[in-house]
């Protein structure tokens, strides 16, 4: 089975993100007053060919934590579509 | 003695290690490419700023699996000498060999100026033969340049004085104004714990010649050759 796994990549609490402060900025001058805060991350689609969702699930689990993610900065979030 | 410079795709600053450590007499250094696997023998690893595997994901985060850095690590496990510059320093800090993680300047902007070093601790191989205090001027090239580590770790890395040199003003004091990227407490170089692997955002081997504006960074050059070596070097 051919699994599409999203891993979503998110900066950890307390880590500085310029990129989302300054988008964030960019919208409060285009009066989206209601936006109190931007977080900037990355967004990664694996097609995994796996037995069961559990296995796709952690094939994409160890990629995260080996490559996609710095666990020094970074934490992650997996989400199976298929 | 002899030293190697490390060559990814994307890196860029390789000539400029390599030139440095040359001006010290009698160094034979050489080039290591990126998929060899072989360290020729060398005394002293650079792992030269750049775009390595062009800062692709994170930067150093594709470099930090390439097989010439699998064997920089069995070095470094081992105690040999690295010295990070730069990319190099995101690499060490990829790969685990350095705590913490250069995250995107505070900024925004790459920042490509000189800066002026505050050297913090004169007890390593890197900075031995300095007076404490010493400021050394030198410039940063990098829009990834801010260190960030947890609070536990930077109590760990002050504590046991691993932080070797910090961004100051002229007066050498680590103001906010003198910090060029956001680096957490103006930190701008470390080492390990074993004292052998040396990680720095400023660029040394760019201010090795009076031409370019300072000699400065060849004390920290001829310092790390000196211990190595065990003796003085002449250039």
């Amino acid at each position: 089975m051919k699994y599409s796994v999203i891993v979503r990549i998110l900066l950890k609490d307390g880590v500085l993100d310029p990129q989302g402060e300054t988008i964030g900025r960019a919208l409060q001058d285009l009066e989206f007053d209601s936006v109190s805060k931007v977080s900037t991350g990355k967004l990664f689609r694996l097609e995994i060919n796996a037995e069961t969702e559990a296995d796709a699930r952690k094939v994409a689990g160890d990629a995260a934590s080996r490559l996609l993610a710095n666990p020094v900065i970074e934490r992650y979030e997996i989400e199976v579509a298929r | 003695m002899k030293v190697g410079v490390v060559v990814f795709p994307g890196s860029n600053c390789d000539h400029d290690a390599y030139s440095a450590f040359k001006l010290v007499r009698g160094i034979e250094v050489s080039y290591l490419w990126h998929a060899s696997h072989d360290l020729e023998g060398s005394d002293i690893i650079v792992l030269p700023g750049g775009f390595s595997y062009g800062d692709y994901l994170r930067a150093g985060a594709i470099a930090r699996f390439s097989p010439i850095v699998k064997k920089v690590i069995e070095f470094a496990s081992s105690g040999g000498v690295v010295l990070g510059i730069c990319n190099g320093f995101q690499i060490l800090t990829e790969s685990g060999l350095l705590p913490g993680a250069l995250i995107r300047n505070s900024g925004l902007r790459f920042v490509c100026r000189q800066i002026i070093l505050r050297v913090e601790n004169i007890e390593s191989i890197l900075t031995a033969a300095m007076k404490q205090g010493t400021l050394l001027k030198m410039p940063v090239a990098h829009g990834e340049g801010g260190y960030f580590a947890d609070d536990e770790t930077l109590i760990k890395l002050e504590r046991s004085r691993r932080i070797l040199l910090r961004y100051v003003d002229a007066a050498g004091v680590a103001t906010a104004g003198a910090n060029p990227n956001g680096s957490i407490n103006n930190i701008a170089g470390i080492m390990n714990d074993g004292g052998n692997v040396f990680g720095m955002m400023p660029h040394p081997e760019r201010a090795c010649e009076a031409t370019l504006g300072s000699v400065d960074g060849m004390q920290l050059v001829k310092a790390l050759i000196s211990q190595v070596a065990g003796g003085p070097v002449a250039r």
